[in-house]
């Protein structure tokens, strides 16, 4: 083996955070399995904010980074929609996987957790913009990817067709009637509401910048 | 070229090909205009893909599209010619470039470059435009995946052919085909037959 490589270990252990969860959590954990060497806990849904604001807060816990918020919608019309939560621990260097089942006969709701992580904001947009879950407590849920007035519905559901629901003609003519110079950043929204409060000389370079929001 | 007969109304009940009958001095005219339009194609790269680093390596020094005359990449609509599409096309770009297509000024044309703006390409899906041509009109398509330089290059040949075929007696050439008050450009049934699948698109069902 060349020197300074360190073999790759999948560990068939669950990680121990499993068995922390379920001793603080009970019952709120429904189950967990290990799939090629990563552990993945199922939270229900009612507790996940609770549970998720614990692991990043809890000694020994500290997963304080958020990679990745997604979901997943399966064929089998039954199953539920699952929204996945990739928890790192920069510290511990340790990663887990949180996932929370939610039915679809009822509203695809669950708790925001950008209260915890900022990061989660766009994370979560792209979630409903894609599957429809509605995140409660978002500061600001509206789509990301498609356009704000997109009517067609939720484009990674297995119902959603691959065409779309709309002709071509109907989705060109949607298209072409979008704005191209929409704002899109809540960030650019705020500046031009507080336009006037701001500073002389940021109003002016504002006024002559490239943002073309500001006549 | 705003040069109209006043004895002849345009848009008349009788089809006018032509108010003014090309003759010795228009043809002439022609040739003179048409050898300058031809050999100074200011291109506005329009890139969104892959075929944008084809683009890119077209206009390096390897291949060198200066020898066409295109010397100058205009990143401005108001100072191009030529609208490059190099790449596919998301529906929320499609206003985007129907309003760079409005601001170039005429005389003007555009090249679809690669198999996504052609037709779609392998994105035969909800979010993709099937073919800029149901956006904008298209002078001159360029097939491959991406194409490779020298497809762009004998595109642009192409297209300085046809320039060299046009004439400033036929008025319909320079006409703006703006989009209309259905919100298109094309008729509507146009547009969807444009669209439709092809090659093994045609396996795919719309529902699921």
């Amino acid at each position: 083996m060349t020197p300074g490589i360190v073999p790759r270990v999948t560990p068939s252990a669950p990680s121990p955070s499993v068995a922390a969860l379920r001793a603080r959590f009970g019952p709120a954990v429904e189950r967990s399995l290990v799939s090629c060497g990563d552990t993945i806990v199922y939270l229900h849904r009612d507790h996940s904010h609770e549970a998720l604001g614990w692991l990043r807060d809890a000694p020994g816990e500290e997963y304080t980074y958020l990679t990745d918020v997604t979901a997943v919608d399966y064929r089998d019309p039954e199953r539920p929609l699952e929204v996945v939560y990739q928890l790192r621990s920069l510290g511990r260097k340790a990663d887990l996987r949180v996932k929370v089942a939610l039915d679809k006969r009822q509203p695809l709701e669950i708790a925001s957790v950008t209260d915890l992580w900022r990061g989660a904001d766009w994370l979560e947009r792209e979630v409903y913009d894609m599957f429809g879950v509605v995140f409660t407590g978002h500061p600001d849920l509206r789509r990301i990817l498609m356009w704000e007035t997109y009517a067609e519905g939720y484009p990674l559901r297995k119902d959603f067709p691959l065409r779309g629901h709309f002709s071509r003609a109907e989705q060109t003519r949607q298209a072409l009637a979008g704005n191209p110079e929409a704002h899109y950043s809540l960030e650019e929204l705020s500046i031009a509401d507080a336009y006037h409060e701001l500073p002389a000389d940021m109003r002016e370079r504002l006024r002559r910048g490239e943002r073309g929001f500001l006549k | 070229m705003g040069l109209t007969n006043p004895a002849v109304q345009p848009g008349g009940e009788t089809a006018v090909v032509s108010s003014i009958s090309p003759n010795w001095v228009t043809t002439r005219l022609d040739f003179l205009t048409n050898w300058a339009r031809a050999n100074s194609l200011w291109p506005m790269p329009f890139g969104t893909a892959c075929c944008a680093i084809e683009y890119m390596a077209t206009a390096a020094s390897r291949f060198d599209l200066a020898r066409f005359g295109m010397e100058r990449q205009s990143f401005s609509p108001r100072q191009a010619d030529v609208l490059i599409c190099a790449g596919r096309l998301p529906f929320k770009l499609a206003p985007v470039i129907r309003r760079i297509w409005d601001q170039m000024p005429q005389p003007k044309w555009s090249i679809s470059m690669g198999a996504c703006a052609s037709s779609g390409g392998i994105f035969d899906n909800y979010s993709m435009v099937q073919g800029i041509d149901t956006i904008i009109p298209v002078d001159v398509y360029v097939p491959g995946c991406p194409p490779r330089p020298e497809g762009l290059m004998y595109g642009i040949m192409l297209l300085q052919k046809k320039i060299r075929g046009e004439s400033f007696t036929d008025e319909t050439l320079r006409e703006e085909k703006l989009v209309g008050p259905s919100g298109l450009f094309l008729p509507a049934e146009r547009v969807d037959e444009l669209s439709e699948p092809f090659g093994n698109s045609v396996h795919q069902t719309r529902s699921a």
